[in-house]
């Protein structure tokens, strides 16, 4: 025992294979364990999902009786699934642009800058995230409505927004001040106005950051309900509101029709994180890892 | 963006504010100002204002409506006693595999990526699924069953099993990416400093690690807080809307949008807010009493 525990954190030499054995010690065991079950369970409700959706009839036995396609196509009918995807893409990505626009100058001066009334200012950014959606949803649309803003687009956008700034603004600072900030200093010493740091030196390293709360905001719009659900009229439904209708009304449509439509919002949502995956790293959502110096 | 061209007056009480921290940066500061306060803090004292304008009765007899009747008052307790303990079992689980899995190992990028999984699926997605999967012929039961585990299904759909489960199937995911990611933001360095010194990992854990780790925790029991206290959809569609799982959202849902008394329903949803924020600023409270510098990970 004592010489595996010793073993593993070493400094590993500068050899080519220095990732550590998962193999270690009896707690590895349960924690993996935990781990696993974890993952069977989850691949249990995915799966009964998927496999109900493609069920003809599936009623006390292990598997259905027979399989079809056909419940896709009538839930792509039935719930008008086409319109439904492009709004959600829609507010999706005005969401995502307006917030990273708004937030991340704001991250950028709570990060580095000290002044009177930080602490008030930060609290502000940070209550919509701290508060549940329901709270301020209802008051929220209450004054949508009355300014015309709710019951369309602009409304579930303008209410996916409250809680996205300040993510952004939360997952960037960390970020931020893991910049040296003597970088900006020497830049500024060799003349770069506040422009020129922003565009030419902090973006580029702040773009992993970027792209992480970027990912976050649309998978988090992408699944936000309540807000969604409190603002959106009958043609400004996202997916996720879309399906708890359905689901909630499960009584009038077949079970496997709401599975199916309930599939294609996950696959919706793996396509987004297959592409997100691509340009991040997950362990990265809020800070910059550092591991080994290599690549 | 402004104050282009300073006079010589100007640009002595300029000098002065820069002194105490107020410069031209701040600009940066105001869309988010104009932002949060546009949508977040007006609605808010709308909201407020509203509570204290019931349809009837005089300024504070919504309040007192809610806490007179023990089935609202019940709301409160029944949303924390399934929120508290889902989001402190997702961040206590996610802290020994997070500590586990923050060093370099094969298989480690396609672990982290199927654990983001589960916050893309959504409540609403989990709900139907665990509909399915726990559901009285479910494959969990029929599993249990099989093996000889239990007589008869276990109810875990519809009750207030099925609402914690929904909770941990989504927060715990959210919660391990966090602390990971905190994890990994603290310089490996400084443990293999300890170690040099001597320390086994129990003492490099305690003294280092979790130490540097606590206000990242903090953050994270927040978070997964306020995700499971505003616990709506699988609420109505895995619990038990009408008794074991009538969380507050719902009570505040149903003023709103089925009884149409939106003072009533504003006078809910600032109670609600005003009990997680107490717990929220507790948490708070004793994360300032912890180093939150640099953790030294980016080099």
């Amino acid at each position: 025992m004592a010489t595996i525990t010793r073993a593993r954190p070493s400094p590993p030499p500068a050899t080519t294979d220095r990732r550590p054995r998962i193999t270690a010690r009896p707690a590895a065991w349960v924690v993996w364990g935990v781990v696993i079950f974890f993952f069977l369970n989850l691949l249990g409700v995915v799966a009964s999902v998927l496999v109900s959706s493609f069920g003809q009839r599936w009623f006390d036995t292990w598997l259905p009786d027979g399989y079809t396609t056909s419940w896709y196509g009538r839930a792509w009918d039935e719930f008008a699934l086409l319109q439904v995807i492009v709004v959600t893409l829609e507010v999706s990505v005005l969401v995502v642009g307006v917030s990273l626009l708004i937030g991340v100058p704001a991250a950028y001066v709570l990060a580095r800058r000290s002044f009177p009334g930080k602490r008030l200012i930060f609290l502000v950014f940070l209550l919509p995230i701290l508060m549940p959606p329901i709270t301020y949803g209802i008051p929220l649309a209450t004054v949508l409505y009355k300014f015309g803003l709710a019951g369309n687009m602009s409304g579930v956008v303008l209410a996916n927004l409250v809680p996205s700034v300040p993510f952004v603004i939360l997952t960037m600072t960390p970020f931020i001040e893991q910049i040296d900030p003597r970088i900006e200093s020497a830049a500024r010493m060799c003349g770069a106005g506040l422009r020129t740091v922003f565009l030419r030196v902090l973006t580029p390293l702040l773009v992993p950051g970027i792209l992480a709360s970027a990912i976050l905001v649309l998978v988090r719009t992408v699944g936000m309900f309540e807000l969604t659900f409190l603002t959106a009229g009958p043609d400004s439904q996202t997916l996720v509101v879309a399906l708890y209708y359905s689901m909630s009304a499960s009584g009038i449509r077949a079970q496997q029709s709401v599975d199916a439509m309930a599939v294609i919002y996950t696959s919706m949502m793996l396509v987004l994180l297959v592409v997100a995956l691509r340009y991040v790293n997950p362990t990265q959502l809020v800070a910059q890892v550092k591991e080994d110096p290599e690549h | 963006m402004s104050g282009s061209g300073p006079g010589r007056p100007l640009a002595h009480w300029q000098h002065r504010l820069a002194e105490r921290g107020i410069d031209r940066q701040l600009w940066l500061l105001v869309p988010a100002l104009v932002f949060v306060i546009a949508l977040f803090l007006y609605p808010f004292f709308y909201g407020l204002t509203l509570s204290f304008q019931p349809t009837d009765g005089g300024p504070l007899s919504d309040y007192a409506r809610f806490f007179s009747d023990s089935y609202e008052r019940g709301t409160i307790w029944i949303t924390l006693r399934i929120a508290l303990p889902a989001a402190l079992l997702n961040v206590l689980a996610a802290v020994p595999i997070a500590y586990r899995m923050r060093g370099r190992f094969r298989g480690k990028r396609l672990v982290t990526t199927l654990l983001v999984v589960p916050i893309t699926l959504g409540t609403v997605l989990t709900a139907q699924g665990l509909l399915n999967f726990l559901g009285p012929t479910g494959w969990f039961n029929r599993i249990l069953l099989a093996g000889n585990l239990v007589d008869e299904p276990v109810r875990l759909t519809h009750n207030y099993w099925g609402v914690f489960f929904s909770l941990v199937i989504t927060g715990f995911p959210f919660a391990f990416l966090l602390v990971l990611s905190y994890l990994s933001g603290i310089d490996p360095t400084l443990e293999r400093a300890a170690a040099t010194l001597g320390a086994d990992w129990r003492r490099r854990f305690t003294m280092i690690t979790l130490p540097l780790l606590m206000p990242g925790l903090a953050t994270t029991f927040c978070l997964t807080f306020v995700l499971a206290f505003s616990v709506f959809p699988s609420a109505v569609l895995v619990g038990n809307p009408a008794g074991e799982t009538r969380v507050i959202s719902l009570a505040a849902y149903q003023a709103a949008y089925e009884q149409y008394d939106y003072p009533y329903a504003s006078a809910i949803a600032m109670i609600m807010g005003f009990v997680e924020l107490v717990i929220i600023a507790l948490v708070l409270a004793a994360r300032s009493r912890f180093y939150t510098g640099s953790t030294g990970g980016k080099g």
